[in-house]
């Protein structure tokens, strides 16, 4: 028996279950096949979503039950050395009232399969843990289906739609994407810290639904190109550390090292004290950025999401790419099937929608910034060294000169990087993000 | 032929813990599974059918949850399920429990005649392996526990045989049909559903049954037809390690004396194989 399918998608992620919510919307036969036990049990995110990108494929987000774990008021970033750090924060009651739910937490694992249901309850039929292991090609090359790892496991479909993620042995084996190379992805631990709701509110001087987002840079990934969040979760916190892949390999640091290092800096240590690990997981990032996306379809197929690259480094941007990928997929296959016309150049009308918006435009600004981040190791070991030591100097009440201590800190900045450096990291950094 | 299999939703008892406080199961955030046992019992009973020709139904009585170990009975072959679940039915004991499934494979029985009912040895939560013969006693069923191979049925003669265990020894057993099986592991683990398999388990519309559909007697149903009471529950105190023979006093005399346990333990053994093999003949 041969199953038949108008769309097959591979993935439940949020780019594979957004494309469906919207094709079962509009009655198109579709099928989404997942490896996972069910959609998110593979999945670890550091958790933020962004409630724009939802409400576009689901305006009813709240009333369906979405898992908020927290409602985010505020944003800080933190720029460490080894024993101390910069912050910054910005709270906004906004966010509390008329943007609510503008970004929020999630458990993934609750929040895919949660999302997967909705789809479900619009009609498309969800397979859980089966693999699709290959696609059904005809003999002029256009995709015709998909190969999962059980018996009788062929399905037909008149497209495909690769929402794998990042780590996509289909996309190598295809070739629809070029096979990732090491300094194209980054390697993320994270840590799920169990606390009682009130420790966290009263840690981050927050209310009962709200919470914090905390973006790190700097010595914590010991000179690698990497980052580090904190975010706040119902009762739990999350605490992750990456960096590149490449990078990894290079310097031999163990990934877990450095999170547990991590966690006894002090300014982490007294946010998670007492709590209690609850999760452990570890993941890859698609960090290529611009230049890394493949092509985003060809004759009866596309690809959307991390598959396809789309993550925002500087803004630890993916789920939303994802969502918002998916649904321009979606939308895009509507019109082809309604054409009866899946050719790549039917389906092209994707890259276009994608080249138009948001995605791939921010996706194209900031397309100097993985490259950046991965030559600059002042970044991770120098600067923030630097940092520290004219913090130091000048909060430091010792009947010193200030003129003389900023002497001092310009020798230490002359010793460690050097000025003309420090002025073209600033200017290769701009750059990068303009 | 109609043959029923009873499954059950267990916690994923690998992560279950027991609160040192309450004394009871803290279940928050555990995943649920099919009890193992019962899929084995559903492989089997799909195969009886493959060769002899029938169906397999599955029931399960539990909360709406359940369905999800239903869908996955159904798409290892089963041809329909039903939950069996009512706010008058929850809190059974084994007692209840029994009376409760018994009632449904009797309402399924009038439909098509029931000849087997397949049931796990035991449920890794509660452990009692007493809702099987529960079931047999309230329906006269011969009961066969322990089943460890189904050797083959008579549809002429209406018989089936199966090989069951018994401590240190099996035994084969031709019996008459009906019969209600409990399984052990040994009788072969669940295939790999087929994607067809799965895709029709996912679109299966389930039955679901409450205690007005059984007709069943309210006194004997649920928290009221239940007269266990839970004492404690603990957890067992960690096993201590085995024997230690120490080397520091020559190895020769460490490996003696590891023999010499060694064999006497072997010997006990066999001497109660032999003696139970004599039993089973002398019967
Ligand atoms: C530690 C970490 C923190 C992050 N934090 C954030 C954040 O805070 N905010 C944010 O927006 N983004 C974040 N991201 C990125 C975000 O998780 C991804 O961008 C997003 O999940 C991409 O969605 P997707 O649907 O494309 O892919 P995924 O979510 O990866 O989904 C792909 C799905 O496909 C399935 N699959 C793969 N191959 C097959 C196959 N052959 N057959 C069947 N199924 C298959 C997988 O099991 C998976 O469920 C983070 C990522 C990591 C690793
Ligand atoms: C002392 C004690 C007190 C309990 N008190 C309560 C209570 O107060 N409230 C409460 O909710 N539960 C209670 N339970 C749990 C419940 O009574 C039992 O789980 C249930 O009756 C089945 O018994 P068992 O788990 O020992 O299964 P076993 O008898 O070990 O199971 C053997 C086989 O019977 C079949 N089977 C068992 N249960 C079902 C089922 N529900 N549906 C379909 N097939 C089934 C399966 O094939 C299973 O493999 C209690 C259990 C015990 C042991």
């Amino acid at each position: 028996m041969n199953e038949s399918y108008d769309v097959v998608i591979v993935g439940a992620g949020p780019a594979g279950i957004s494309a469906a919510c919207i094709l079962a919307d509009a009655g198109i036969k579709t099928m989404v096949i997942e490896r996972g036990e069910y959609a998110g049990s593979k999945n670890t995110s550091g958790g933020v979503l962004y409630g724009y990108n939802l409400a576009q494929i689901l305006p009813d987000f709240v009333a369906r039950g979405c898992p908020i774990e927290r409602n985010i008021v505020e944003s800080r970033i933190w720029y460490l050395s080894k024993e101390a750090g910069l912050s910054i924060g910005y709270r906004d009651s906004i966010f509390a009232n008329e943007r609510k739910n503008n970004v929020f937490t999630v458990g993934r694992a609750k929040f895919d399969r949660w999302f997967a249901e909705q789809a479900k309850k619009k009609g498309a039929l969800i397979v859980a843990s089966t693999v699709v292991v290959d696609l059904l090609k005809d003999a002029s090359g256009k995709v015709t289906g998909v190969v999962t790892n059980r018996q009788d496991g062929e399905v037909q479909a008149k497209v495909v739609l690769l929402a794998d993620g990042v780590n996509s042995p289909l996309a190598a084996k295809t070739g629809f994407r070029p096979e990732l190379k090491p300094e194209h992805v980054a390697l993320a631990v994270k840590e799920t810290i169990e606390l009682p709701s009130e420790v966290i509110e009263q840690r981050f001087g927050v209310s009962a639904a709200d919470g914090v987002t905390t973006e790190v840079l700097g010595e914590v990934t010991g000179g690698m190109d990497g980052v580090s969040i904190i975010y706040t979760n119902k009762n739990s916190i999350s605490i992750s550390v990456g960096a590149n892949l490449a990078q990894f390999a290079k310097t031999k640091m163990k990934p877990y090292e450095m999170l547990e290092a991590y966690k006894l800096h002090p300014m982490v240590a007294p946010l998670i004290a007492g709590g209690k690990p609850i999760e452990y997981t570890a993941h890859w990032l698609a960090e290529g950025g611009f230049y890394t996306i493949p092509q985003l379809a060809g004759n009866g197929y596309l690809i959307a999401g991390d598959s396809a690259m789309l993550f925002n480094a500087l803004h630890r941007e993916g789920s939303n790419l994802a969502m918002a990928s998916g649904k321009m997929a979606a939308e895009a296959i509507i019109a082809a099937l309604k054409k009866n016309d899946v050719s790549k150049q039917s389906l092209s009308s994707y890259s276009k929608a994608m080249s138009e918006s948001f995605v791939l435009k921010d996706m194209n600004k900031y397309r100097g910034f993985p490259g950046f981040l991965y030559n600059t190791h002042q970044l991770f070991d120098e600067l923030p060294h630097v940092a520290q030591f004219a913090a130091r100097e000048m909060l430091t009440v010792d009947g010193v000169t200030k003129k003389h201590k900023q002497k001092l800190i310009m020798d230490e900045v002359k010793k460690k990087i050097g000025l003309l450096n420090l002025a073209k990291i600033a200017w290769r950094g701009w750059r990068s993000v303009k | 032929m109609q043959i029923v299999c009873c499954v059950k939703q267990v916690p994923d008892t690998t992560q279950v813990k027991i609160d040192p406080a309450t004394n009871t199961l803290v279940r928050a955030g555990v995943e649920s599974i099919c009890n193992p046992y019962d899929l084995v019992a559903v492989e089997a009973a799909v195969k009886i059918t493959e060769k002899y020709g029938g169906s397999v139904s599955v029931i399960t009585m539990g909360i709406p949850s359940a369905e999800v170990q239903l869908r996955e009975c159904l798409s290892l072959g089963a041809h329909q399920a039903i939950l069996v679940s009512d706010r008058a039915l929850a809190g059974a004991d084994t007692l209840a429990t029994s009376y409760t499934l018994a009632s449904a494979i009797q309402k399924l029985n009038e439909i098509d005649p029931v000849q087997i009912v397949m049931c796990g040895k035991q449920a890794i939560d509660g452990d009692t392996a007493q809702t099987g013969p529960g079931i047999a006693t309230r329906l006269g069923f011969t009961q066969l526990t322990y089943v460890s191979q189904i050797i083959g049925l008579d549809i002429q003669k209406q018989t089936i045989t199966v090989r069951r265990e018994i401590e240190n020894a099996s035994q084969i057993i031709e019996a008459k049909l009906p019969v209600m099986l409990t399984v052990e592991l040994e009788l072969g683990a669940a295939r790999y559903a087929t994607l067809p398999g799965l895709i029709k388990a996912i679109k299966h519309e389930i039955k679901v049954w409450g205690a007005k559909e059984l007709s069943c007697t309210a006194e004997k149903c649920g928290l009221k037809g239940s007269p266990t009471s839970v004492k404690t529950i603990f957890a067992p105190p960690p096993r201590k390690g085995g024997p230690v023979y120490d080397t520091t006093e020559g190895m020769d005399q460490a490996v003696n004396s590891l023999l010499d346990t060694l064999f006497q333990k072997e010997a006990a053994i066999m001497s109660e194989i032999l003696s139970n093999d004599s039993k089973v003949k002398n019967a």
